[in-house]
């Protein structure tokens, strides 16, 4: 696979039951190691180009997920880990959970698992960088025709 | 005259994976309170007592955390057990003990490598974490899951462990003991460290005491209490003391957690060589009715699960106590008075796990 550039994530737990969010990190360390695609971690919206949520979404979090989606630069991506963040998972019937990731904000990439393996999680991760390589290319396409260039 | 500030801290924050919400009041570059807000990570799961069935329960109970999901399903399993009257078979106890043990060390593990990212060692970090995958591939082994295990069930264990594995196992510890010390020897002896964890968030016996804080955080500030000297599992047939520290700061803290891997590796060595030979599950038959309170020790403090059955097959209630919350108190005591730029390690020697606080 060829990248053009090395792509920043953002980490945030939605409504996780940290299962999901350690494997996420275990995916950084030396066993996994996503660095070797150029993914770092970031904690800043303005520096990533992939969303990584982990958990459902609740009520509580809604606006905060809603506020990191909106501060991230286009082009970005969106990848829901662990089937609480696909669809609301085992807590789906609970309360205080709207659903999953794309109740709120698009999702572009889906990674099932609970907990999601580091290998799925690297997988989704690796895909993400592949699509935010065509996001780039339309918007670019898009610049030379005149347009906004907003993806 | 110094001016007030306030600064937010998360609830997306660098330092945690998690989200918690502090507002930090500001006197200069001194911190004079710290105003919490939780709430992000709720999803409402006691409730769902009501639409799963409790033996099904035991599936959601291990997701109220990921880091000690074995221990959250073994304290709901015991605490159900109690009111059936079930009595689970000797070698199941002892898989309860060993697992548990694993829970701990990894759970440890991987605390020491966030404290070691919150200070900025980013290669300490990640040699924490390389180690405690050694431990995630001994629970893949034995248990198949990585994180979750689905192993506790009421009346027993689904999985065994076989004489070979284990063997393997003390190998695995061996290896994982040498590499500690080695890391131990930085966390505790490093210039650079012990500059950043010594004479930071002081809490002492007293305050401990009155705050009501549990686990690691209380055995620092040298009060000798551990739950596993209840004598749940199979604790009672296991020689070990609690491991505690008279400094009560960062640094203890540091130095408990590091010393209780130690024992915990001792302590599954010890029911390695003890497992009966037998059954590990017995078969389970009615429904419960009555009520248990089950305190269970876990890697952060003392959780307690409050069940209440009314006969059938759904319960009346569960309630789960959990030792984040506990200390909570404790760690807004200390933050009173800090540097702002301690404040990270400062969250962090309590060991957060809000997943399980807020559930």
């Amino acid at each position: 696979m060829k990248v053009s550039n090395s792509p920043w994530l953002l980490h945030y737990d939605g409504s996780s039951c940290n299962g999901c969010d350690i494997e996420v990190l275990a995916c950084l360390t030396p066993v996994y190691d996503v660095e070797r695609f150029g993914v770092i971690n970031t904690g800043n919206p303005k520096h990533a180009d992939i969303f990584l949520i982990t958990g459902g979404i609740n009520t509580q979090n809604k606006a905060v997920v809603e506020q990191i989606y909106s501060q991230m630069p286009s082009p970005k991506v969106v990848v829901a880990v662990g089937i609480c963040a696909c669809n609301g998972g085992i807590f789906k019937e609970c309360y205080n959970i709207l659903g999953g990731v794309d109740t709120v904000i698009p999702v572009d990439i889906y990674v099932p698992g609970c907990a999601a393996r580091p290998q799925a999680i690297i997988d989704g991760v690796v895909k993400a960088v592949a699509l935010l390589d065509e996001k780039k290319k339309k918007r670019d396409q898009k610049k030379a025709q005149g347009g906004s260039g907003n993806a | 005259m110094s001016t007030r500030s306030i600064v937010p801290f998360g609830p997306q924050h660098p330092v945690l994976p998690e989200p918690i919400h502090l507002d930090l009041v500001l006197e200069d570059e001194k911190v004079v309170e710290a105003v919490p807000s939780i709430g992000f990570v709720h999803r409402g799961l006691e409730k769902l007592v009501e639409k799963k069935d409790f033996q099904e329960y035991v599936y959601v109970a291990e997701r109220i955390c990921g880091i000690c999901s074995f221990m959250h399903g073994m304290g709901y399993c015991e605490a159900v057990e109690h009111i059936m009257g079930i009595e689970i078979p000797p070698r199941a106890k002892y898989l309860r003990t060993i697992w548990c043990e694993m829970s701990r060390i990894h759970s440890h593990m991987l605390w020491l490598g966030l404290l070691a990212d919150a200070f900025g060692f980013e290669s300490l970090f990640m040699q924490s974490w390389r180690i405690r995958e050694k431990i995630l591939d001994m629970f893949e082994y034995s248990t198949g899951g990585r994180v979750i295990f689905s192993v506790n069930k009421i009346g027993g264990q689904r999985k065994d462990m076989d004489g070979d594995m284990l063997k393997q196992f003390m190998e695995v510890l061996s290896g994982i003991e040498a590499e500690t010390k080695v890391i131990a020897k930085t966390f505790l002896g490093d210039k650079a460290v012990n500059s950043r964890l010594r004479g930071v968030g002081f809490l002492t016996k007293q305050q401990a005491h009155d705050l009501g804080a549990v686990g690691p955080f209380m055995r620092a500030s040298g009060i000798a209490l551990d739950n596993r000297k209840l004598g749940y599992a199979a604790y009672p047939d296991i020689d070990f003391e609690p491991v505690t520290s008279e400094i009560g700061d960062c640094y203890a803290r540091c130095d408990v957690r590091i010393r209780e891997i130690f024992q915990s590796i001792d302590i599954i060595r010890q029911a390695a060589a003890k497992i009966p030979e037998g059954e590990v599950a017995v078969p389970v038959k009615g429904l419960p009715d009555g009520e248990y309170m089950m305190r269970v020790e876990q890697p952060r403090g003392e959780a307690i699960y409050y069940v209440k059955a009314n006969g059938t097959k759904f319960l009346d209630r569960v309630r789960v106590r959990t030792p984040t919350f506990a200390n909570l108190p404790g760690m807004l005591e200390t933050l009173k008075g800090c540097d702002f730029a301690d404040v990270p390690i400062l969250i962090l020697t309590i060991d957060p796990c809000i997943s399980c606080t807020e559930r």
